[in-house]
């Protein structure tokens, strides 16, 4: 065993180690075998197995699980950095990892019942795949309103429930593990008054009622389904999903989603060096013309890793203050975060393109980028932006100045 | 004050439920009170009782119930700052 030398692991403390393992790990995974698969996974609209195979041989898919209950305990930081480097090599990838991820914080910050501590500590040990349905065929990205609801069992003792849920989008359905549902909270219950019911593949029946053939994102594999599941009420995150999505769920998908497509921006800018610089070399002694097109690009991405990094900042100093987190600035500031590194993607890769030319636009070059493109326009439309964009302009009209630092 | 109070809330609060019928401690949002209701509700009492609300009340518990609201309102009266 190696000692480190006394300076350098003063300047380290135990966390720095993790953190740099699993940005290290997930981006070995990203640039080999997630990039190895990823125009199959894109053409046959399939599950990125191999990736996800090495995902779980790496124990990546319980690192934010803390440690007491066998996980690998890391930060947002480091997940998010984790969703980027995957979604270089892969944007289905990236992305399955970060609605994993997000659906992981809802359980780890708020499943305080004996049956969420069990279930923390299997998603560990066995490295189980959490998806998500919040999407309802009634009311579509109108995720804070339900129509399902949990119904009480009436011939089961008092503490079961069933849940019937017609989950029009849920993203690798057939792969996941686990899901987290949301529905009000009993039949009485206005649209509005939501929970967060967390089932295991045990406890639902899915019945598919679409296929997901789409523009981009193809392995992300987002059918649609029929949902049944039965379970114990001890299964239902108590807090209200309001309260959830505000502290939690709300914040955590908007920076994890955002840091995925950061990863598709990226790899969109390293295509477009790559080819300025070839296009260089073919002639020494002058900068290529299209390299100006590089700089936007370039900046553009700059922007989008400052406002990305910046709201993990914010989430990070208004974490454990329920009351910071609940208030309207900061739902602001993590809303605004999704529309804006939304809309950088699609312009980042669209000025890569613009570098690369007829090279990017081709699909069978080292600087293709209709992938890159086709995922990209995602972003706007999960959640839509003007849905997003006009719920802020309404709360907008109560909003106050803050006192925080730069506020 | 819990009079007005309800009166504000029938006109902008969006609820399922008719104001009058809810004690004052019921939760508003299992009456269907949503966050769109809140910013209507919330200019609505600062318009009937010439109060401001501060940033740092800007938030789901203000709101949770007549008497959450009565509460805040109280304070803002008074202190001027809750
Ligand atoms: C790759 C991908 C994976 C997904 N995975 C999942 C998943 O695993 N689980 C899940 O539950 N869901 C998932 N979703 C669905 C997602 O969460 C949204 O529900 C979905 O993108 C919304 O679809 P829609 O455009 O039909 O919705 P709608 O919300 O019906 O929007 C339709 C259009 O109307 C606009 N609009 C809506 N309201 C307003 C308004 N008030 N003002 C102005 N314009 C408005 C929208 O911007 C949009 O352009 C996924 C989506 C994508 C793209």
């Amino acid at each position: 065993m190696n000692a480190a030398p006394a300076g350098l692991a003063e300047l380290a403390p135990a966390s720095v180690p993790a953190q740099v393992d699993v940005a290290a790990r997930a981006r070995a995974i990203g640039a080999g075998i997630a990039a190895r698969h990823a125009e199959a996974v894109d053409r046959d609209g399939r599950f990125p197995t191999e990736a996800f195979d090495a995902l779980r041989e790496q124990r990546l898919l319980g690192v934010m699980i803390p440690a007491e209950f066998g996980g690998g305990g890391a930060s947002l930081f480091e997940v998010a950095a984790a969703c980027h480097a995957l979604a270089r090599g892969c944007a289905a990838t990236g992305m399955i990892y970060a609605m994993h991820q997000i659906q992981i914080a809802c359980l780890v910050n708020h499943g305080t019942n004996g049956w969420h501590r069990d279930l923390k500590a299997r998603i560990a040990a066995e490295q189980l795949l959490l998806g998500s349905a919040t999407t309802e065929a009634e009311t579509g990205g109108d995720i804070r309103n339900s129509v399902c609801a949990v119904k009480p069992d009436p011939g089961a003792e008092h503490d079961r429930f069933t849940l019937a849920k017609n989950a029009s989008v849920i993203s690798y359905g057939d792969q996941s593990d686990v899901i987290l549902v949301t529905a009000r909270r009993n039949p009485d219950a206005p649209s509005s008054d939501q929970v967060l019911v967390v089932v295991t593949k045990d406890d639902y029946r899915l019945e598919k009622t679409t296929r997901w053939d789409a523009m981009g994102m193809r392995g992300t594999c987002s059918d649609g389904y029929r949902l049944e599941a039965a379970g114990v009420i001890g299964q239902i995150l108590p807090l209200p999903y309001a309260d959830l999505s505000a502290q939690t769920m709300l914040p955590v998908t908007h920076i994890l989603w955002s840091s995925t497509w950061l990863g598709i921006a990226a790899d969109a800018v390293s295509r477009a060096r790559a080819f300025v610089r070839s296009e260089a070399k073919r002639k020494p002694g002058t900068t290529p013309a299209s390299a100006l097109r590089l700089a936007e690009a370039t900046a553009k991405l700059q922007q989008m890793k400052a406002v990305i990094l910046a709201a993990i900042r914010q989430y990070e100093l208004a974490s454990g203050s329920p009351e910071q987190l609940v208030g309207l600035s900061f739902a602001t500031a993590m809303s605004t975060l999704k529309v804006t590194s939304s809309e950088l993607v699609r312009e980042v890769v669209e000025a890569a393109i613009r570098t690369c030319g007829l090279a990017g636009y081709r699909n069978d070059t080292p600087y293709s980028l209709g992938r890159h493109l086709r995922d990209a326009h995602s972003a706007a439309l999960m959640i839509g932006n003007d849905r997003i964009m006009s719920h802020i302009s309404t709360q907008l009209l109560v909003q106050r100045d803050g006192s925080g630092a730069f506020e | 004050m819990i009079a007005g109070i309800r009166s504000v809330l029938a006109e902008c609060g969006g609820l399922a439920v008719d104001a009058e019928t809810l004690a004052i401690n019921d939760d508003l949002y299992a009456a269907g009170l949503t966050s769109h209701g809140c910013v209507g509700l919330m200019l609505g009492l600062e318009e009937e009782f010439d109060v401001e609300f501060p940033e740092k009340l800007l938030n789901r518990r203000t709101f949770e119930s007549i008497a959450a609201i009565r509460d805040a309102v109280r304070g803002l009266v008074d202190g001027g700052e809750a």
